[in-house]
């Protein structure tokens, strides 16, 4: 699927991995939320959807984006995964937008031990592992970053088995305030380096969590057409949902 | 402590009701399983029949008043159990109601429960219906579910007396459980007018279980189900015993059903593979509207088929048939009532398939041009809704943006909601955000006015604040009460 606006001068271009597959928490609502925020400022968005078996051309996307799947469903795009692996590194080393949301930051690891002991490799963009614990950790997560400057607050919902521990050559995407996190004992969630997020946050991540995508909206850009900047949007709403979700997060229900 | 276990428990469901903790259902079922945790399997025992269990991610407690409609009408003596009371203390509180004389227990039973509560009463049929991606904080994934469900096959299999499985061929997931030790009658929806053009977002059979490769569709009726086929191997839908075979909403809201089955599936010791060997269709006229009613109606039918087979004992069909016809829609299950002159029609919303139905039922109805629809959204996210809020991304809210005159949102979520909405592409001044059920409904009927329908999709809790509104407003339904 490719869509494009007409008029647009300038175009994200946007490579949406395994759609079909990995797509448990809602990550569709991630993507509507790239399309509409770069409609509203006049920027054109070509999705390509890539699955199973997909051919992936290295330096054809601005920005990636890789959500969460069933463990079934998961097994299927980590053996497929490796071999686009290449292609991912490099995009990320030339300063590429990526996105890894809940079973997309497992993937983009070294890789991930089941329950059961077997080990998916993963591409590692990401230096970090992630081994299968015997609990989910699932709830509210609220966490704090610093997001290029601006001291920001992220919030979310999280549904994981997977702990996640990382290396030396990524820094936390954030420090828990309240939640499990990476894994529930170190107090950090998620994973950057240069213009990759990896993240368990879901809810979906991005509606109600405007300051994040248009991070990611910036870099994209600035990938391909050097530096920009994105008009404000009245983010009200958007601001309102994360305060009822902060607000819930704090409360037995 | 076994021979005082059943007194004590319903004593405790008397003072409960006493003091004013509810309805009293499940408190009964909490203290007798504390006492003697084997009871439900004690209680089952009395039942000559044994137990119909029912069990599904959507359609369970229409489904469960369906069948017990049409038993009923062949001379069942039935216990039921009450929406909502589904998990096993749910169930053995029903048990301890069960009336003398009654010999068959029909139950709707919670997916997550449906392991001990059929290990307790060794049933004579279970229900199957289908499993759809829901509450993910609460069951976890789908194939966790699926997994214990292929267990609790495997396992029923080898028993004294397996039971007969009743399932929907239209789910690839759910045939996946079945072997060829399994005794089965199958059941579909088959009216290629249904057909929607492509899967929704939130399906969840996209591979086959058994190769892997794609699964593919000749007609895809609702979420992942449909006349199904895998693109590599020769999985497909099975030959079915009981199908929906038309459906068709008249113009006077009347809603038409054509059912075609198998008589001689309906024979002990035929072959349930030689599929419509011997054909009959019935029509029916049912207060329930939609594809998934036609699914709900056809699974009580094959329900008769399986307990004749299993019982030996005839079921009436021209009596069955005739007593679905009267089965009203259970509470917030597509029920109406009416404020004044303004119509509302209440469809609880749990999941993202079940809400993508409900929206294509109103989308069925008003004058089917225009900016004719008023929806009311209530989302909230306590514990019987699901906290994590994420699944409304997965509706597809946007089939009824060119059709609604108004969108009001409220709950515990409005804001999320109405954020759906927008990045939906829904004009923000057609979304209302109201701050109270009371409030958003004040508001959803006077922007509908007199004469039009109010359309609310409410989460569970949604639809308990929304009772209480309306129960205080007096304009509940009597046996709201009863189904507490
Ligand atoms: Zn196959």
């Amino acid at each position: 699927m490719t869509s494009t606006s007409a008029h647009a001068t300038q175009t994200v271009r946007l490579c949406h991995l395994y759609p079909s597959l990995m797509n448990i928490y809602a990550d569709r609502g991630n993507i509507s939320v790239i399309a509409r925020r770069l409609q509203w400022r006049g920027f054109g968005l070509a999705i390509d959807e890539v699955g199973l078996g997909d051919d992936l051309a290295p330096d054809a996307h601005d920005l990636y984006y890789l959500g969460g799947g069933q463990d079934r469903d998961q097994n299927l795009v980590a053996a497929d995964l490796i071999t686009k692996a290449s292609v991912l590194r490099g995009a990320a080393d030339n300063g590429a937008a990526q996105l890894y949301v809940c079973g997309g930051i497992q993937l983009a690891g070294h890789g991930y031990e089941t329950v059961d002991g077997q080990y998916l490799e993963g591409t590692g963009v990401l230096d970090l592992d992630t081994v299968a614990g015997d609990t989910r950790l699932t709830g509210d997560l609220v966490i704090r970053a610093d997001l290029d400057g601006d001291d920001v607050t992220i919030v979310g919902y999280e549904n994981h088995a997977g702990r996640t521990y990382l290396g030396t050559a990524v820094d936390p995407l954030g420090r828990v305030v309240s939640g499990h996190g990476n894994n529930g004992t170190d107090r950090l969630e998620g994973a950057r380096r240069d213009h990759v997020i990896g993240t368990y946050l879901h809810g979906p991540l991005l509606p109600r969590n405007p300051v994040v995508a248009d991070l990611l909206l910036t870099w994209a850009l600035e990938h391909r057409y050097g530096s920009t900047e994105l008009r404000p949007l009245d983010d009200t709403l958007e601001l309102s949902a994360h305060a009822v979700a902060i607000e819930r997060a704090g409360q037995a229900r | 402590m076994r021979a005082v276990a059943a007194p004590l428990a319903r004593l405790a469901g008397r003072l409960s009701r006493l003091l004013g903790r509810g309805g009293g259902t499940t408190l009964p079922g909490v203290v007798l399983l504390r006492l003697d945790p084997g009871a439900v399997g004690r209680l089952s025992n009395g039942l000559e029949h044994g137990t119909v269990l029912i069990s599904a991610t959507n359609g369970k407690t229409t489904t469960t008043r369906l069948t017990v409609d049409a038993l009923a009408a062949s001379g069942f003596s039935i216990a039921t159990n009450r929406a909502g009371s589904n998990l096993e203390r749910g169930i053995a509180a029903s048990l301890l109601d069960v009336a003398t004389g009654d010999n068959l227990g029909v139950f709707e039973v919670d997916e997550a429960a449906l392991t001990a509560v059929a290990r307790a009463t060794n049933p004579a049929v279970i229900v199957l219906l289908n499993l759809f991606r829901d509450q993910l904080d609460r069951y976890g994934e789908l194939d966790t579910l699926l997994g214990k469900w292929k267990d609790l096959l495997a396992d029923n299999a080898r028993a004294q007396f397996p039971a007969t499985l009743v399932i929907n061929a239209d789910d690839p997931n759910l045939v996946s459980l079945v072997t060829d030790d399994h005794d089965v009658v199958w059941f579909s929806f088959d009216d290629p007018a249904h057909r929607l053009a492509e899967l929704d977002h939130a399906a969840d059979a996209s591979t086959c279980r058994r190769c892997a490769h794609a699964i593919a569709y000749r007609s895809i009726y609702l979420g992942h189900l449909g006349d199904w086929f895998c693109t590599n191997c020769d999985n497909a839908r099975p030959a079915v015993h009981v199908r929906a075979i038309s459906y068709h909403r008249d113009s006077d809201g009347a809603n038409r059903y054509r059912i075609e089955s198998d008589r001689s599936a309906m024979d002990p010791g035929s072959d349930p593979t030689a599929s419509m060997a011997d054909p009959t269709a019935v029509e029916l006229v049912s207060p329930l509207s939609g594809v998934h009613s036609g699914y709900n109606i056809a699974a009580a039918v094959a329900v008769t088929q399986a307990v004749q087979r299993r019982l030996g004992r005839p079921v009436d069909l021209t009596a069955s048939v005739a007593a679905l016809e009267a089965t009203a829609p259970a509470f917030g299950r597509g029920e109406q009532l009416h404020i004044d002159n303004v119509h509302i029609s209440l469809m609880l919303a749990k999941n993202p398939t079940g809400v993508n139905q409900n929206i294509r039922t109103v989308l069925g109805s008003g004058a089917g041009h225009g900016r004719d629809l008023h929806v009311l959204a209530l989302l909230n996210d306590r514990t019987a809704d699901g906290q994590d809020v994420s699944w409304i991304w997965d509706v597809d809210w946007e089939l009824l943006f060119d059709r609604s005159a108004q969108i009001t949102v409220a709950g515990d979520r409005a804001h999320e909601l109405a954020l759906r909405l927008r990045y939906g592409g829904f004009d923000t001044d057609r979304t209302v955000i109201e701050s109270s059920a009371a409030a958003a409904l004040d508001e959803a009927v006077r922007s509908a006015g007199a004469g039009n329908t109010v359309h609310v999709l409410p989460t569970y809790t949604a639809l308990l604040d929304l009772r209480s509104v309306l129960t205080q407003r007096g304009h509940t339904a009597a046996y709201w009460d009863e189904e507490r």
